[in-house]
Formats: C-alpha cells, sequence, structure tokens
C-alpha cells in the first residue's frame, strides 16, 4: 500500500483547493435555445467547448433544482478552468454563473434578450477569447492521487463484466478509497435484484436503510408507475441479452462488483449532488443510462470516470476522461479503439483480479496526468441532462 | 493454468457457468474453472453456445432457481439438460 500512498498525479490545482485533471473553457448554455449563441462562440475562439443540451425552460420544482445543480456542477467542476454561461434572460442565468462563481473560478455571463443572438456572441467571445489566454498559461502540479474524485458506472454490460471488468474496478476502489480517494456509484435501478446486499454495504444501518428506502421510491413511484408491461425489453436492455446476462438479477449482482470486495458507502447522493461528508465512498441516486449517469456524476465532482464495458458501449463526456475497461475478448477483437484498458486475461485466467487493479491504477495516473482516453480522441462529449417530469 | 477455460463459474454453490471463449460448438469437453479458487472440472457442452452465455452445470428443471454468484439470479421456467444453453428462453426474472 505504501507504493500506493506515494502516488502522485500532475493535475491542475483550482482555486478551490480541488484537484482537476483537464482544463477545459466551457460555453454553457441555461437553456436549448441558446445552444446556437454557444456553438458560434465555441466556433470563433479555439480552445473552448460549447455543452448544447435540451432542457432549461419552463422547468419547476424538483426538476428545476436538478438542471440548476447539473449545470452549476459541471461549472465548478475542477476539470473546468473557466466558464462563459449563455442564457436567454438574465435571471436563470445569473443564479447558474453565481453557483459556478464560488469555486472562485473565472465566470461570465451573458443574455440573449435585448441583445440577439450576434451582440451575444461578439460579447461572449471577447470573455472567452480572455479566458483562453489566462487558462492555458495554468501549470500542471504534483497533486496525491488521493485528491482524485473518481466514479464508475458501467454500459453494455454482459456476463464479462461481472467476471472481470467490474471487479477490476472494484479492486482499484478496495485499494484506493483507504488512501483517500473520494468515490462514486450510482444506477439506482440496476441494484434491483442485488438490493439486499448493497444495503448490507452501507458503513452503518442507517445509511443503508435511507439508501433502501431511496431504492424502494424508484421501485414504486417510477418504475411500477409509468411501466406497461413489465421491464424486461429495458432492463437488461437487448444489449445485455445478446452478451449473455439474462435477468436484472444477474446484472445487478455483476454490477455491484464495482465497489469490490471491502468498500463501503458512506452517504448517499441526489442526482448531481457533490459529497459533502468528506472523502470516501458515495451511491448516487441516478439513472442508469450510461450519458445521464456520467454527467450527473460530473456534475457531483468527480474528474476520471471509470466505465467497465462487456458489449462495448461507446460513452463519453465533454469535461470528465471515461476510461473504458473490458474482459470481453470479441469486443477487444472488433472495437479495440474504444478500449483504454484489457483485462480479457482474466477470462483466460491469465491475469488476476488484483492484477488487473493494478493496470486500472496505472491509467487512472496516466489519465490523471494527461493521457487521452479512447471517448477524448474519438470525440465522445455525451451531455445528457437528466430531466424529471414534463415541464410547464 | 496452460489450458485456457472455456466456461467459468463464479461460485460452488452456482449451477450455470458462462461461456468464456468465441465459437464454442455442441459436443465440446470444456475445461471449466470456478473463480472462486480457481478449482477445475470438466463438461460437455450441450450446444453451441456464444460467448457470454450460460450453461448448466447440471439437469435444471422447471421451478428450479438459477444460482450465478452463490445468489438467486431467477427461475427457470423450461426444464434444461446438464450441458445445455441457460438463457431467456428459459430462465426469468422474480421481479418484472
Amino acid at each position: 500500500m505504501t507504493q500506493l500512498s506515494n502516488m502522485t498525479v500532475m493535475g491542475y490545482r483550482r482555486e478551490n483547493g480541488r484537484v482537476g485533471v483537464r482544463n477545459h473553457v466551457i460555453i454553457l448554455p441555461v437553456d436549448d435555445i441558446s445552444n446556437a449563441a454557444c456553438e458560434a462562440v465555441a466556433n470563433n475562439v479555439k480552445g473552448t467547448m460549447a455543452l448544447p443540451h435540451a432542457y432549461g425552460r419552463l422547468q419547476f420544482g424538483e426538476d428545476l433544482e436538478l438542471h440548476f445543480r447539473t449545470m452549476i456542477g459541471t461549472g465548478a467542476n475542477p476539470n473546468v478552468a473557466a466558464v462563459v454561461v449563455i442564457g436567454i434572460e438574465p435571471g436563470w442565468t445569473k443564479r447558474i454563473a453565481d453557483g459556478i462563481r464560488e469555486t472562485g473560478k473565472p465566470v461570465a455571463e451573458f443574455s440573449i434578450e435585448q441583445n440577439g443572438d450576434f451582440e451575444t456572441i461578439r460579447a461572449a467571445s471577447w470573455a472567452a477569447k480572455a479566458f483562453v489566454h489566462q487558462t492555458s498559461e495554468y501549470q500542471r502540479e504534483e497533486c496525491s492521487i488521493n485528491e482524485l474524485w473518481i466514479s464508475t458506472k458501467c454500459g453494455e454490460s454482459d456476463t464479462t463484466t461481472g467476471l472481470g471488468s467490474c471487479p477490476t474496478v472494484g479492486n482499484m476502489y478496495d485499494k484506493l478509497l483507504p488512501e483517500g480517494i473520494t468515490g462514486f456509484f450510482g444506477e439506482t435501478s440496476e441494484i434491483t435484484g442485488a438490493e439486499h446486499i448493497c444495503q448490507k454495504r452501507a458503513i452503518n444501518e442507517e445509511v443503508g436503510e435511507r439508501w433502501y428506502k431511496m431504492w424502494k421510491a424508484y421501485q414504486d413511484d417510477v418504475i411500477f408507475a409509468h411501466q406497461t408491461d413489465d421491464l424486461s425489453d429495458s432492463q437488461p436492455t437487448k444489449g445485455n441479452i445478446e452478451g449473455g446476462l439474462t435477468t436484472i438479477e444477474e446484472k445487478a449482482l455483476g454490477n455491484l462488483e464495482k465497489i469490490g470486495r471491502t468498500s463501503q458507502y458512506i452517504d448517499i447522493l441526489e442526482p448531481a449532488e457533490m459529497p459533502k461528508s468528506g472523502k470516501g465512498l458515495y451511491f448516487m441516486d441516478s439513472s442508469s443510462a450510461a450519458a445521464e449517469c456520467v454527467t450527473l456524476m460530473a456534475a457531483g465532482g468527480a474528474v476520471i470516470h471509470t466505465f467497465p464495458t462487456g458489449q462495448g458501449n461507446v460513452v463519453g463526456n465533454p469535461i470528465v476522461p471515461v476510461i473504458k475497461i473490458t474482459a470481453n475478448p470479441r469486443t477487444v477483437r472488433t472495437m479495440s479503439e474504444h478500449v483504454d484498458v484489457d483485462v480479457s486475461g482474466i477470462l483466460r485466467r491469465e491475469m488476476t483480479i488484483d492484477e488487473a487493479g493494478d493496470e486500472l491504477i496505472e491509467m487512472i495516473r496516466r489519465t490523471a496526468n494527461g493521457r487521452a482516453t479512447a471517448a477524448e480522441a474519438l470525440g465522445h462529449r455525451e451531455f445528457s441532462m437528466t430531466k424529471l417530469y414534463r415541464s410547464a | 493454468m496452460s489450458e485456457i477455460p472455456h466456461l467459468l463459474v463464479h461460485e460452488h454453490a452456482d449451477n450455470v457457468g458462462v461461456v468464456v471463449v468465441e465459437g464454442l460448438t455442441a459436443g465440446t469437453d470444456m475445461l471449466c474453472c470456478v473463480t472462486h479458487d480457481n478449482s477445475t472440472f470438466r463438461l460437455t457442452a450441450g450446444a453451441d453456445v456464444p460467448i457470454g452465455h450460460k450453461i448448466a452445470l447440471k439437469d435444471l428443471a422447471t421451478g428450479d432457481t438459477a444460482m450465478k454468484y452463490g445468489e438467486d439470479i431467477g427461475k427457470i421456467i423450461a426444464d434444461i439438460p446438464k450441458g445445455g444453453h441457460v438463457h431467456t428462453h428459459n430462465c426469468k426474472t422474480k421481479r418484472w
């Protein structure tokens, strides 16, 4: 373990002390109708990235709170150096910009009404260009590995994820959580079938009971309220079934391998909520859809995502590097451009889970130092907001 | 292990295992490995089964519980002979 304790990465130390592994300047639309202006600014100013999305108008209640939390959390993520926020009107624009400003990072805000796209794009482009000059001079510095916030969610799972790639992530957590990293897992619906085991992995009974209530509420309020016949066509997915997974119980047991043998979660997070109970592992109440889940965990503050896949989910994220791990030799053979860590040796019994965990930790270190992941090299920037119900 | 296993089984309590090689054909004398302790046994594949799909380790009857990870993963809904393919046509969730 001493080897891990001494492990450092070259990261960006942000104004609030958090460590990021990327240095993005993002152009963040408050709402769907501001996407065009954001994309125009990102086109004008190289080294910036627009994050277009589908929502942000006439949302209300808990759904609106989630929207704000996701927007602010994305901007606040330490992988983001500076943010230009553009919305149709100044009220919600300011609320999001001010939320991000609490981190101390540079933020500029613009609204389109009474300016039009042209004037907004002109002014926002000047701000974006100044941010690119400023942040491109930021230097990486040596940071302890325990300052990383690392999330996980698996996708296009099959039976090989439960045998190989998920236990690899679990082994990484079993080794790095005691070193003091902050971890995230989630996928509420996909724990169904292993909920009795997941509840017991809480740090204490009180947290376990809160976890169970959260899981049960999703079953009762969403699944049973909206199902038409059963979920057999959605959970497991068609891809899961093609890969050999037969039931949700089987899928859930494989999924839960991602928290290893000894790791326990210390608290439960709302979707996109930032951890506040200190270092340790958190369960985030989240969709099991890959892009939505990674987006929510990024908004919660994760700076690296570990993504086990069986059949070959290709998801990425605009601000967080997504490391793909697979144990399926057919996926390695047919989709190698998407694979960062090949652990198919586990299935051939040529590689142990312990060795695979070490390989993943090494890939986390290299990714934190700046190595582009397969998803980054291929331009996978899926930014998918979770929406709780119909807008007003 | 010098020979590469054809089938992996998580726990000794399991009654299904996972095919981990491509192109497995009926009649193959499979090397099977229990990952819990790396113990091995042999079993004849009863069907052509794709990589990732499951094979019954013993005769399973309608109403039996499929066991994997040492846990309940669903109910058997059609009889399956030892060595046979186990999937959605003969095994179903108990949840929905």
